[in-house]
């Protein structure tokens, strides 16, 4: 119909066209140009949307979301994940004495252990985080305060950091090397993972404390001033430790020299901030065993070793120790699975719906058209 | 109202200085007197608005009287003020950019309007300089200069005539471009006056300007070498306005006496108020009511914030200090502060870029209407002008069409259709170039008898050649008009369609009448043997068909009068005999002629009336000397009168026009402009009401509408004239009987229309046309009696129920009177105004729409309107294809940006409730900032310019499809509440799809977390899909452009996006969208999550779109049902009106 509807106008335009020459030469001049374009006449496709051609599109995304719904969800169920919250609230916590004793000039670490069962074996690697809540890194104030080209390693905003950072900036006319209220409340409990062996023995599980930031973040974004391998000392001297940390920046991982100031991992995760208020981050790798032989963590008891200095109960926040394995989809999210089959399930229905909508009613519409 | 100023100011000035005076030539006089010089204003037209040097100051003025464009500088100084979550960037660069783009295109058109006037101003004019021509410009005219004008050209400024290369010292002047009267008037010299400009010393005293164009009053002092002083009288008859064009004399001189903006012309300029749009006006509603969104999200958040801040250890917990400033802050001034920083937060829902893009999409839409190749004429050469390009859409909008008559419907070029010669007809075909010419009667009834005798025929054609004021323009020198003259005579016969325009261009040249349809009889009888010669010295001359010359004496003209309605000669042959013809319109010539004369005319001629024709009948009389000799007698009587000349005069008329025969009867026909009929058939389908306003006597006006099928056969015509108030009683009381029983008719007795079909085909619904005269209409409209304002109400109530109105003898000012009254009522109906003369002006400005028709008669209009096209023939496709698509567009464009924008903020607004109502940003600036100039605008704006909804041809073919969009259909509340509900529903399902996504951060397959950057992102990347995708599912015409930016802006997201978060960006504080996208993408969960979202939130528009279908369905194929199975069709009348008239019809009437 559109081709007819071409030659058609095709057509007029030589008509004009040939009637033109008859008066003078300078007609073609001023007679707009015949293009498609400036005529409204370009090729154009002209799809219209009817239960005909939507009908099939429902069933394939019916047929396509469904199965990946199944998948999702399985595999969100096959994910193990252990929480445990260790925020000390109940007297009956082994966490109570030191959530409520705590002050910052603890000189002491307050030490708390949370023995706890895993009822399943937890294969392949697992991941360890630390849960807070009600804490909030995405406050507007927050997450602002912090200097990205300091923390990239820059000299000068090293000693001159950004005003961003007050009131956290300086402290006694030193400039705080990382400065600002993110690096300020750096996550400074310390977790171990103990397992007892049912025969009484305890192994403390070891902790990858590497590979958990972002390898953007840990290689480009965060850099220590001066360059990795200097002498951490010297290049953040002239600056001040935030004021809540217990030691500074360049002795976060004096064992590690590639985790240690800026680019220390820990550092880096803390310092993405959280979107909601209640958020996890990762903490430590546990590591599948070589052998493979051994679930990563088998399953029997456990024990936690909480070194309690970071304060939550201020302002009403909880802390937790996650572990979880991991899959292709992250952790573990019932959401998407239970999504997809949902939205699966609903094209499905409508699919089905708009199939008996278009064989009882179109057909009858067709004919209703014919006598108007 | 700037007219009335106007008048108020030149009420003022005449107070100040109630004359001026002029020295003709610069000259002091008397010569001893001294001389100053008298400064007025030059003679420079400035329809332009700025100058280079105001342009910045002004413009930028202007622009931020603009409310929107005032609330973002508000915004963005906020935003520089004030702590905000934002960077004045993010709404500082986009205001930059509108107020950019605004002045560029205010500048262009400026520029225009700049071109426009230096046409006027720099067009060639002759001065005379102490006795010498010097060319000059027409804005270097001074007041007093002495201008020479050629034949044809138009008067530079307004000007007193001194001397006429015409010995009569008369000159012809048409004033076409002024009040739409295309005769030729006759200006006459000042008496007395010397041949010898250069000697010529003298004042002229005149009243100051003012805009009437009939008033002038003046006078001349001329001093003579002996100090003897002459006054004389100047009138109207002595002024040559600025704009009207010499005709028919070679050249005059004359004195400049108004210029410039002094001229009368520029004071009948209204001045070009601007002109907005219905849409402009519903948005600005919608602003509203996302304004008032803004304020209550603000206030909410604000409210919360402080509500949440007050429960303990969430105000300021420990690891998120304020500084000191602002624990000193006062808390009040910090409340309000907040509230402001939430407004700059949210301030993105009223969309910045909407106007810029609305501009952008006015401005180039515009040009489609200028390349459109339809509306090109070959004959002027020119194609559509758009001189405002804010009105686009209007054109799909409009319910009321006001449209001039004279050069508008028709083509003020009267031709001679047929005649009727004691009950036989005759018509000027073109067969009938048979030698005999004039031999064709038609049908086969005629044929059976014979033609009316030679003698009568003789006698008719004689009639027609005498029986009028026309005047022979002589022979100019050059050849081409001798050529033409003698082509003319004898080469008429030859002449056929092809040619038609170059002859009828040619015979214009041949006769100079008062009326056009003289000469139309003039030639008609030309054509059938009879030619015309010419008057001199009170004998005319004709040359009949065995080519010898007759002469009559011409002994008297009984002029036409309206009132009367005819006009008569008597003539002297040269066989002594005396005559008198008379020509009128039929009602008043019957009850002056035998009955049974009349039986035998009568058919044919409420025929031609019918088919649209001017009809006239042609009668005579032998008098005998005695009878002349009396009636001479008190001819002279009357005429010497000086009490109640007219009314003896007339009284004289009468007594003498009494007691003729009848010999035929003529048809004139105004052409019509091609395809109005059509074009007026096409408007009425497609629901609008069509006005004719015209300054034309009644029966032609009439007699138009029938043409036009404005009036039907059925239609009954309900008449307010002057004719029907004359009643004996007064005329109030009898007219609002009148308007009751209208009113009745009409309004009441009518069956309730059907909302939204005015006028359907099928519906055997009596049909009304009403009738009103200018006088009647001034009665309604300024009624002497202060309670009768019910008039206006009931007027508007009757003509609202009639399928048509005729408004004749209208002043220019009075069809803008209408205009508003109409625009004014209730519901404040979309009009439009359509006309070709000066005299349209008034209501080409005071419409909604003003378009020009680029007709002969000068370019006023044109250049008042707001769209000026070639012919009436192109307003049907200006409005059912143009207006239709523009207002479609536009409408999706305004709802789109409102909802794009709506599901934009909405997640922010959300996400305050997570991060303690801290106004923290859910987006980063960049996207904030890019993602209405650059993410999302490129497609709407390609679709607000291309989309089809419905084809062109379909469109034109189904004027009934205009109805659908009437009344600001797609702007209604009820749209907009559909947009807004989906554009809350998208929000929500983007911001909580994510939000339950992000319950676990951990969306990597190495367990990294996602941060609130991440969630952002991911987020925006969700919206600029399903908006992209959702204007991709509202698309219904696909071009390359389409795909090409649609596809093309959801890559250049993307790759932004890559190349954003790509790079350390050493100038930007903070770098915190580094690879946040590119590690979002990495995640298979924000994958799926994003094509979860991105087809939950179309999955409502799909659905709904499929629902609809069937009714779209239907509409796409109705056309051709409707146009194949109707016979009433558009189409069934599409056939020329000539060929109808000549081919069927007259056959079965005969």
């Amino acid at each position: 119909m559109m081709a007819s509807s071409y030659n058609a106008k095709e057509e007029d335009g030589h008509h004009s066209g040939a009637v033109g020459p008859g008066g003078a030469g300078t007609v073609k001049i001023k007679k707009p140009d015949n293009t498609a374009f400036k005529q409204q006449r370009l090729p154009a496709w002209q799809p219209i949307l009817t239960a005909g051609t939507v009908l099939p599109a429902f069933f394939v995304i019916g047929l396509i979301f469904i199965p990946i719904g199944i998948g999702l969800f399985v595999t969100s169920n096959n994910i193990k994940e252990f929480e445990i919250d260790y925020t000390g609230m109940e007297e009956s916590s082994p966490c109570y004495v030191c959530a409520h004793n705590y002050s910052w000039n603890n000189t002491t670490p307050c030490i708390c252990l949370i023995p706890f069962v895993l009822d399943q074996p937890f294969e392949s690697n697992v991941f360890m985080y630390y849960g807070l809540s009600n804490f909030y890194q995405n406050h507007r104030r927050y997450v602002k305060s912090r200097d990205d080209s300091q923390l990239n390693g820059d000299k000068t905003s090293l000693l001159n950091p950004s005003k961003e950072c007050e009131p956290y900036r300086k402290s006694n006319g030193l400039s705080i090397a990382p400065c600002g209220a993110i690096a300020n409340s750096l996550f400074n409990d310390t977790l171990e993972l103990i397992y007892n062996f049912p025969n009484g023995t305890t192994i403390t599980i070891p902790l990858m404390r590497k590979g958990i930031a972002w390898w953007t973040d840990k290689h480009v974004k965060f850099r220590n001033p001066g360059g990795n391998d200097n002498n951490l000392t010297t290049a953040f001297a002239g600056t001040a430790k935030p004021l809540n940390w217990g030691k500074p920046v360049y002795e976060l991982d004096p064992s590690d020299p590639d985790n240690n100031g800026f680019i220390n991992e820990d550092f880096i995760v803390w310092m993405r901030t959280a979107a909601l208020p209640t958020f996890r981050k990762l903490y430590r790798i546990i590591q599948k065993k070589k052998d493979n032989m051994m679930p990563t963590l088998p399953q029997g008891n456990y024990t936690l070793n909480i070194t309690y200095n970071y304060p939550v109960r201020s302002f009403d926040g909880q802390k937790r120790m996650i572990l979880s394995t991991i899959s292709w989809m992250g952790g573990k999210n019932p959401f998407l699975g239970i999504a997809y089959i949902t939205v699966g399930s609903v094209c499905f229905f409508l699919g089905v719906v708009l199939l008996i909508i278009h064989h009882k009613y179109g057909s009858r519409n067709n004919n209703a058209d014919i006598p108007n | 109202m700037l007219r009335r100023g106007l008048n108020r100011l030149c009420g003022g000035d005449e107070k100040r200085v109630d004359s001026r005076t002029i020295y003709v030539g610069h000259r002091p006089c008397p010569p001893t007197e001294a001389f100053i010089p008298p400064k007025f204003c030059d003679n420079r037209i400035v329809s332009s608005k700025y100058t280079v040097w105001n342009f910045l100051p002004k413009n930028l003025f202007e622009q931020f009287r603009r409310i929107a464009n005032f609330y973002f500088l508000i915004i963005f100084l906020v935003q520089v003020i004030v702590d905000t979550p934002t960077s004045p960037v993010t709404s500082g660069l986009p205001l930059f950019f509108v107020i950019t783009v605004t002045a560029i295109k205010q500048g262009y058109e400026d520029w225009l309007r700049h071109k426009a006037d230096k046409e006027v101003n720099k067009y060639p004019a002759i001065r005379l300089e102490n006795g010498q021509r010097a060319r000059t410009y027409s804005e270097n005219i001074k007041v007093g200069d002495v201008v020479e004008v050629v034949e044809d050209e138009t008067f530079p400024c307004d000007l007193i005539l001194l001397q006429s290369s015409r010995d009569d010292g008369t000159c012809f002047v048409t004033t076409a471009s002024l009040d739409g009267e295309s005769n030729h008037k006759t200006h006459y010299t000042v008496p007395d006056m010397e041949k010898d400009l250069e000697s010529l010393s003298a004042t002229i005293e005149c009243e100051q300007p003012q805009p009437d164009l009939y008033k002038f009053v003046g006078r001349m002092h001329i001093y003579k070498h002996d100090q003897e002083t002459f006054v004389r009288s100047l009138g109207p008859e002595n002024l040559l306005l600025k704009g009207a064009t010499l005709k028919n004399t070679k050249k005059i001189y004359a004195v400049a006496l108004y210029t410039g903006m002094e001229t009368k012309m520029a004071l009948n300029y209204q001045g070009k108020s601007q002109k907005r749009s219905a849409v402009e006006k519903s948005i600005n509603g919608f602003l509203l009511v996302y304004l008032s969104i803004l304020v209550s999200k603000a206030l909410v958040c604000t409210s919360l914030k402080y509500w949440w801040q007050s429960r303990e250890g969430q105000d300021e917990p420990w690891y998120n200090q304020k500084t000191q400033k602002e624990r000193d802050t006062y808390k009040f001034l910090k409340m309000f502060t907040d509230f402001l920083s939430f407004m700059v937060l949210f301030n993105f829902i009223i969309p910045v870029s909407m106007y810029v893009t609305v501009e952008m999409q006015k401005f180039l839409g515009s040009f489609f209407i200028t390349w459109d190749k339809d509306f090109f004429d070959p004959e002027i050469e020119e194609g559509a002008l758009v001189n405002t390009s804010d009105l686009n859409e209007e054109l799909g909008q409009v319910e009321y069409v006001f449209t001039d008559k004279t050069g508008t419907l028709t083509q003020n070029n009267m031709e001679f259709i047929e005649c009727c010669i004691d009950g036989f007809q005759y018509k000027n075909r073109d067969s009938c170039s048979e030698l005999d010419g004039f031999c064709v009667t038609d049908g086969p009834i005629s044929k059976l008898q014979e033609k009316a005798g030679r003698e009568k025929e003789e006698l008719f054609l004689r009639a027609l050649c005498l029986c009028h004021t026309v005047q022979v323009k002589e022979p100019g020198p050059d050849e081409r008009t001798e050529l033409d003259q003698v082509d003319q005579v004898d080469g008429l016969d030859q002449v056929d369609g092809l040619h038609r325009p170059l002859a009828q261009a040619q015979e214009e040249r041949g006769f100079i009448a008062s009326s056009p349809d003289e000469v139309a009889l003039v030639k008609g009888a030309m054509k059938y043997g009879f030619t015309f010669l010419g008057l001199e010295s009170k004998t005319m001359k004709i040359k009949n068909r065995q080519n010898d010359i007759e002469s009559y004496d011409l002994l008297h003209v009984l002029n036409f009068d309206p009132v009367r309605r005819r006009m008569s000669v008597i003539v002297r042959s040269r066989t002594g005999e005396t005559m008198l013809f008379c020509k009128g319109a039929d009602s008043s010539i019957f009850p002056r002629v035998k009955q049974e004369e009349v039986d035998r005319i009568r058919t044919h001629v409420e025929r031609n009336a019918t088919e649209g024709y001017r009809t006239l009948c042609v009668a005579y009389k032998r008098l005998s000397p005695e009878e002349f000799a009396e009636a001479e007698e008190r001819l002279q009587e009357a005429r010497l009168a000086l009490q109640d000349r007219d009314e003896k005069l007339t009284a004289v008329y009468n007594q003498v026009e009494t007691d003729m025969s009848l010999i035929g009867a003529t048809a004139v026909e105004d052409r019509l402009q091609e395809e109005a009929a059509e074009t007026m058939e096409a408007l009425q389908g497609a629901g609008m009401k069509v006005w004719v306003l015209t300054g034309d006597k009644m029966e032609t006006a009439k007699s138009t509408c029938y043409a036009c099928r404005l009036f039907q056969r059925g239609t009954e015509l309900l008449e307010l004239t002057v004719r029907t108030l004359e009643g004996g009683r007064r005329r109030e009381e009898r007219l609002y009987e009148l308007l009751q029983d209208y009113h009745k008719k009409a309004v009441q007795d009518a069956p309730p229309a059907k909302p939204g079909v005015t006028r359907s085909w099928a519906t055997a619904q009596q049909e009304y046309g009403f009738i009103i005269d200018g006088a009647t209409l001034s009665l309604v409209l300024n009624p002497a009696d202060a309670n009768s304002s019910r008039y206006k109400s009931l007027f508007l109530q009757i003509c609202q129920n009639c399928c048509a109105v005729l408004c004749c003898r209208m002043a220019p000012l009075q069809k803008a009177q209408i205009v508003r009254m109409v625009k004014n009522c209730k519901g404040s109906p979309i009009t439009l105004s359509i006309g070709d003369g000066a005299n349209d002006v008034s209501m080409i400005l005071e419409a909604h729409v003003g378009i020009g028709i680029k007709g002969k008669e000068g370019r006023q209009a044109v250049r008042n309107s707001d769209y000026a096209l070639p012919k009436l023939k192109h307003l049907k496709k200006l409005l059912l294809a143009h207006g239709h698509l523009y207002y479609v567009r536009i409408a999706h464009l305004v709802q789109y940006f409102f909802y794009k924008n709506l599901c934009f903020i909405l997640p922010q607004f959300l996400y305050q409730f997570f991060c303690g109502y801290s106004q923290q940003p859910l987006y980063d600036a960049a996207y904030l900032t890019m993602y209405n100039i650059c993410f999302t605008s490129m497609p709407i704006l390609a679709y607000s310019l291309l989309e089809q909804h419905i084809c062109i041809e379909v469109l034109m073919d189904n004027a009934i499809l205009y109805r659908d969009i009437a009344k600001n259909a797609n702007l209604r509340w009820g749209p907009f509440l559909y947009w807004t509900v989906l554009g809350v529903f998208q929000g929500l399902m983007f911001f909580f799809g994510v939000r339950f996504l992000f319950s676990n951060p951990a969306l990597q397959d190495n367990g990294q977390v996602f941060g609130n950057w991440s969630y952002g992102t991911t987020v925006f990347t969700i919206l600029v899909f399903t908006v992209t995708l959702k204007l991709a599912l509202d698309t219904r015409h696909w071009t390359w452009i389409n795909h090409f930016v649609i596809w093309g802006s959801l890559c250049f997201y993307v790759f932004f996006s890559f190349f954003w978060g790509g790079i350390i960006w050493p100038f930007l504080r903070q770098q915190r969208l580094y690879f946040v996208f590119a590690n979002m993408l990495s995640s298979v969960s924000a994958w799926l999550t994003i094509i979860l979202l991105i087809l939950l939130s179309l999955l409502p528009d799909i659905l709904l779109m499929v629902f609809r279908k069937p009714k779209t369905h239907v509409r796409q194929k109705k056309p051709r049902l409707t146009s194949a199975g109707a016979p009433k069709s558009p189409r069934a009348s599409a056939r020329p009106l000539l060929m109808r008239t000549f081919s069927d019809e007259s056959n079965t009437v005969c």
